[in-house]
């Protein structure tokens, strides 16, 4: 049977959910600004090995941390730099780091660990879970919410700090401007490029901790290619969110609810590879609905206009 | 009064090859109104977006106030005092009045986040202080034209400009709309600020400037005090040759319609109506000119009658058949041509070849095609055709458009749009920004096929080329006809710009004139 | 005879020339770039270069394996290249070849047709599977106006799983050790070519697709409308050309050309279905079609120097103490250094400059 109404079950969908939300807010802040930041799948797969090597031989959660966070930030400072300033066309810069990242990963986990498949060697940390007080003792409600790891609530946060950074600072106001129109924030002498710059570094920042969840929280190793698309799928979760933080937090958690119920699915028989596609027929799914749900809006609008207000039309 | 701006020898090739500033000089004294006058395409923009530092001199030197400066970005021209109102305007739709005003330099508290009651005091105290009526909370995609063009001054002096430059700023008002700018810049100078001032309107240049100085094909050909040269001798010096724009053309002699437009409208998103309700004829042998203030409907007429988009009500006959429900393909196969207002966007596509430009709308053609292969011999030989009968400037057929000027690149729109000898021709902003000699060359092709019976409809926010080219006129204002003129002879600017305006409206009666049999 | 060169070199185009010089530079740093990787990670660097360099000619086997993966890469270089024509980031192709080659196996498995025509048929229903893959994310475009970038990256997760639920419920032996399929009749199986190598008639097949999608690309007037919808989709549009039907022949058939890679490799290169994940093609076709700016002409050669290094790098890893992976970060910084448009610019503007000055 499948349980889908059970606190553990809730426990899931937040448990993955958490590392397409981190992407999720970083797409958010790159669309915002007006680029296209497709290579989140490498700065999360990137940062995921970074994090788990700067742990493993620092047995440092900190350094473990500040690792994964440079390795995000590598690449989204080579994806800013490429298309930016060299001006490459962002798509392919970033299929390009998603290639390099696939195969660079593992040359670099070779290179250190003598492992090709995953970092079994080397012994790395993980980010504590964390009961909270009060709301763990709630029965069910305790049970769904409370004793997550902390990147989740870390994650939960970024929400709230992404939605605040653009609506209320002065930098907000400007990432946005040039996201709308980089000749208007030219004029007022705001510098696009470097505000550009900005955006993807802190996609880079947040998508770290997508990847570092991977590696460091959800599991305990890295292992080749584990990220398997969510970097693409926080972009579908962005764009459905309307790059506003709170649609893509419901959005992202669809597409992690959907993930849970696919592991439902398998523990009941269903064969793993029918499960596997779930999250991502999931996505296009939620696409078209999206898209289409867009286009009756308008076309809504159009027709009442013309049956309540045009007689000529009668 | 000592110069606080003067530029020296500034030469400016931008990537694509062009030269835009030949080596010219130019200077500006404090407190005066200095007008840039030239010919679209002469240079002038360049020039101000150097002075400005959103590009850079090739070669060059650049005195502020005495001092050799080279201003990297717009950023530090800002800082050194210096505002610039663009061509086209440089806002933010989503954001308010007072967020646009701002930006850049937005009052701050708690150091990074963004003090709004803050920014809406300072905007309207700003807007105060200058005598602007604006509504500093107001979302700017709301703001009409002219009310934009303010925010643009409100912001270079909220930015502490003392230099303020002006790029075409009266091209896209109404003459009354011109005549308020016209005060308000006199009540700048009066307060000390410095104004550039560019147009090619030398009427406007004669009432407003204290000195001006010309440029002609990237070099600058003068500068003089305002009140010691005329008009003539102006535009001398902008085109280099006497007895500018004039036009040969015969009287119209209009036959039936070919064209029947029958309440036709278009509605965008927020339940408005920007096309309301219009109709009108299209005659065989006849140019029918359109005037408005931009943004007026014209570009939704011109695109559900090229098919573009679709109409939300009514109909438009042609030859019999409604078209307003019909594919662009088809429209285009009955014999209407369109030469659209954009056309490095929609007229063309700037890595293919000239050839392949011309081809578009006769590929599919059974004398250029076998039914699957192209037969590229007699295309070459029909595009080397199309380059010499218009005169377009070029190495070979086979060169890049993107390699032509901007006259040469409406020459091959022009081209390929004539070459079917087409009954209707939708001519959007047929010549807008480019040299004298391509405009009054496609002006003269427009008579020709007008001569020959063809039906075409000249839409234009140049007011001089439709009273100069169209044989009638209709003028829109909000989605309206407000005006209908079957003799363009018998109207002025002036009368064209209350109706533009909304001042003044025909009655019914008089606008139902414009529909034909 | 060095003045001769030098006239024909200075009257080529501006852009021609430093569009050469650029596209060499990018090759050299992504050299040396290697050079240094190499030196840096190998205790045996000399040794580990002439495995990369010069592994793919030590004999004909070797050289054999360069046109065998050649022969994928090609069809894939194609595929993307008709998409990127027509200006779309469809990058359905990887999930196409894998369905494509699925289909193959399960035809070649199923069908009781005689040997000749059975891999022709198997051939062709893999390609047209290959069709659907990324026609799929077109469609959804075109009817929804969801971008295809996002909707044919997921189609690629679901045509492997697709295809390993297909081959793992019904066509799995239960003999072979690992995971794979019954074994195909011999008979349709393509033919080798070169004794000594497995080089087979697909390459035949290839030649023949290079030929038709070059002229049909440049030579049909679908093929015109195509590239006109590439280059200015509005001005397509504002033609009167339909450039919704464009985008979706252009998707259609671009993934038919991924999908006959894999049915080409299926029954070229195996004798079972044996792929445990999907082919290292994933972005492939990406490299080759961005190598070859989308030529079809050059999509031949891009194939061939790709495939070339891939097999040095193979011969690397196996022989020396490097990695096979190095190549990944090689790849990847061609295509970016062959993108980089402003890269050189100073350089280029200096030409410019010097041009605009002779020529007054
Ligand atoms: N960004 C640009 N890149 C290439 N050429 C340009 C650019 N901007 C302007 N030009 C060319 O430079 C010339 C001068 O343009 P501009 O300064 O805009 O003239 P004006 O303002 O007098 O109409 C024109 O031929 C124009 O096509
Ligand atoms: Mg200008």
């Amino acid at each position: 049977m499948i349980n889908l109404l059970t606190p553990e079950f809730f426990f899931t969908v937040i448990r993955v959910t958490t590392p397409i939300l981190f992407a999720a807010m970083a797409a958010i802040i790159c669309s915002k600004s007006g680029v296209i930041n497709i290579a989140l799948e490498s700065i999360m797969l990137t940062a995921a090995l970074t994090g788990v090597l700067a742990s493993g031989f620092s047995q440092n959660i900190f350094i473990g941390m500040v690792g994964g966070i440079l390795g995000g930030m590598f690449i989204a400072g080579a994806l800013a730099y490429f298309s930016l300033y060299l001006k490459a066309d962002i798509i392919l810069v970033g299929i390009a780091l998603n290639l390099m990242a696939v195969g660079g990963t593992v040359f670099v986990m070779f290179v250190f660990t003598g492992d090709r498949g995953s970092t079994n060697s080397i012994r790395s940390l993980q980010f504590p879970d964390v009961n909270i007080p009060l709301l763990q003792d709630i029965p069910v409600v305790g049970t769904a919410l409370s004793g997550h790891n902390i990147l989740t609530y870390l994650a939960i946060l970024s929400v709230i700090g992404v939605w605040f950074f653009l609506s209320k600072t002065t930098y907000g106001l400007r990432l946005r401007s040039v996201g709308e129109n980089p000749d208007a924030a030219t004029s007022v002498g705001i510098d696009v490029r470097k505000v550009k710059l900005v955006a993807l570094l802190i996609s880079g920042f947040l998508g770290a901790f997508g990847g570092m969840y991977m590696s460091m929280a959800y599991l305990s190793v890295f292992s080749t290619n584990m990220v398997a698309g969510r970097g693409f799928i926080s972009l579908a979760a962005a764009s459905m969110g309307q790059a506003n933080p709170f649609g893509t937090l419901l959005a992202a958690s669809f597409f992690g609810l959907m993930e849970s119920v696919s592991y439902q699915l398998q523990a009941i028989g269903i064969p793993a590879q029918i499960v596997g596609m779930v999250p991502y027929v999931s996505v296009i799914i939620g696409l078209v609905l999206y898209a289409q749900y867009q286009q009756s809006l308008q076309k809504k609008k159009t027709l009442s206009k013309q049956l309540k207000e045009d007689p000529n039309e009668a | 009064m000592p110069d606080i701006i003067t530029m020296k020898q500034m030469y400016k090739v931008y990537p694509n090859g062009i030269v835009a500033n030949d080596y010219v000089d130019f200077s500006v004294k404090e407190g005066e109104i200095h007008a840039l006058v030239g010919e679209n395409g002469a240079g002038k923009t360049t020039l101000m977006k150097i002075l400005f530092g959103i590009e850079q001199a090739t070669t060059g030197e650049l005195y502020h106030n005495g001092q050799l400066v080279s201003f990297q970005n717009p950023q530090e021209a800002i800082k050194a005092g210096i505002g610039m109102v663009h061509q086209h305007f440089m806002q933010v739709g989503s954001m308010t009045v007072a967020e646009n005003v701002v930006l850049g330099s937005e009052p701050k508290k708690y150091r990074f986040l963004l003090d709004r009651k803050k920014a809406i005091d300072d905007t309207a105290e700003i807007a105060e202080k200058y005598k602007f009526k604006i509504d500093p909370a107001m979302r700017l995609d709301e703001c009409s034209v002219g009310t934009r063009q303010k925010i643009e001054i409100l912001k270079a002096l909220f930015h502490g400009a003392k230099v303020i430059i002006l790029d075409e700023p009266t091209a896209v008002l109404t003459p009354q709309e011109t005549e308020e700018l016209f005060r308000e810049l006199k009540g700048l100078k009066e307060r000390g600020h410095t104004i550039i001032f560019i147009s090619h309107k030398l009427n406007e240049v004669k009432e407003i400037s204290d000195r001006v100085t010309v440029m002609r094909s990237a070099k600058q050909t003068g500068t003089y005090d305002t009140e010691s040269i005329s008009k003539e001798e102006i535009s001398n010096l902008m085109v280099g040759r006497e007895g500018l724009w004039e036009l040969t053309k015969g009287k119209a002699t209009p036959n039936e319609s070919i064209i029947t437009v029958n309440n036709l409208s278009v509605m965008d998103e927020q339940r408005r109506y920007l096309l309301d309700h219009i109709s009108f004829s299209m005659r065989k042998g006849e140019i029918l000119g359109v005037v408005g203030v931009e943004g007026n409907g014209q570009r939704e007429l011109v695109d559900v009658l090229t098919g573009l988009n679709k109409a939300s009500g009514g109909s438009i006959m042609f030859k019999g058949e409604d078209i307003s429900k019909q594919s662009i393909h088809h429209i285009r196969e009955m014999g209407l041509s369109h030469i659209p207002e954009d056309r490095m966007t929609m007229g063309v596509a700037t890595e293919a070849s000239i050839t392949d430009n011309l081809l578009s709308i006769y590929f599919d053609k059974e004398s250029f095609n076998n039914g699957v292969l192209l037969d590229q011999s007699s295309i070459d030989a029909w595009a080397k055709d199309r380059v010499k009968e218009y005169a377009i400037k070029t190495k070979s057929p086979n060169a890049q458009v993107r390699s032509l000027s901007g006259g040469n690149i409406q020459k091959v729109v022009v081209a390929r749009e004539f070459s079917n000898n087409p009954d209707v021709v939708i001519a959007d902003q047929p010549t807008r920004g480019i040299d004298v000699g391509a405009a009054q060359f496609i002006h003269n092709k427009l008579i020709e096929l007008r001569d020959q019976g063809a039906s075409i409809l000249l839409v234009s926010a140049d007011l001089s080329e439709v009273l100069d080219v169209s044989d009638s006129l209709f003028v829109m204002y909000e989605g309206k006809i407000v005006a209908y003129f079957d003799d363009v002879t018998n109207v002025s600017a002036m009368e064209l710009g209350r109706f533009m305006l909304g001042i003044e409206a025909q009655d019914e009666e008089q606008i139902k004139r414009g529909i034909y049999a | 005879m060095l003045k001769l060169i030098k006239q024909r070199w200075l009257d080529q185009p501006l852009d021609n020339r430093f569009e050469s010089i650029r596209f060499s530079m990018a090759i050299v740093i992504s050299l040396i770039v290697t050079l240094v990787l190499v030196l840096l990670v190998s205790n045996e660097p000399l040794f580990a270069l002439q495995q990369l360099f010069l592994g793919p000619l030590a004999s004909i086997r070797k050289f054999g394996n360069v046109i065998e993966s050649m022969i994928p890469l090609t069809f894939l270089g194609l595929s993307v290249a008709i998409m990127f024509s027509a200006r779309q980031f469809n990058l359905g192709s990887s999930g196409a070849l894998f369905l494509g080659g699925t289909v193959t196996a399960v035809v070649v498995l199923t069908l009781p047709l005689p040997g000749f025509v059975l891999s022709v048929v198997a051939i062709l229903l893999g390609a047209f599977t290959g069709g659907l893959v990324t026609l799929i994310p077109a469609f959804i475009k075109l009817r929804f106006g969801a971008s295809e970038l996002v909707s044919s990256l997921m189609m690629n997760f679901i045509a492997l799983n697709l295809g390993f639920f297909i081959i793992l419920n019904y066509y799995r032996d239960p003999q072979a050790g690992s995971l794979a399929s019954f074994e195909f009749p011999s008979s349709s199986l393509l033919v080798q070519l070169i004794p000594g190598t497995r080089i087979h008639t697909g390459l035949l097949l290839l030649f023949i697709m290079i030929v038709l999608i070059y002229l049909f690309i440049q030579k049909t007037k679908w093929g015109y409308a195509l590239r006109m919808t590439g280059f200015n989709k509005s001005f397509a549009t504002y033609s009167g050309i339909s450039t919704g039907a464009v985008i979706l022949y252009s998707q259609f058939l671009g993934g038919i050309l991924a999908g006959m890679a894999g049915s080409v490799e299926m029954l070229g290169m195996y004798d079972r279905f044996r792929w445990q994940a999907m082919p290292t093609y994933a972005f492939d076709g990406v490299i080759v079609a961005v190598l070859a700016k989308n030529k079809p002409q050059y999509i031949p050669l891009a194939a061939f120097v790709l495939s070339y290094i891939r097999i040095g790098a193979d011969t690397m890893s196996v022989n020396s103490d490097v990695s096979f992976q190095v190549i990944a970060i090689i790849q990847g910084l061609i295509i970016i250094m062959i993108a980089a448009n402003a890269f050189l610019a100073k350089y280029r503007q200096r030409l410019v400059v010097q041009e605009a000055i002779t020529n007054d």
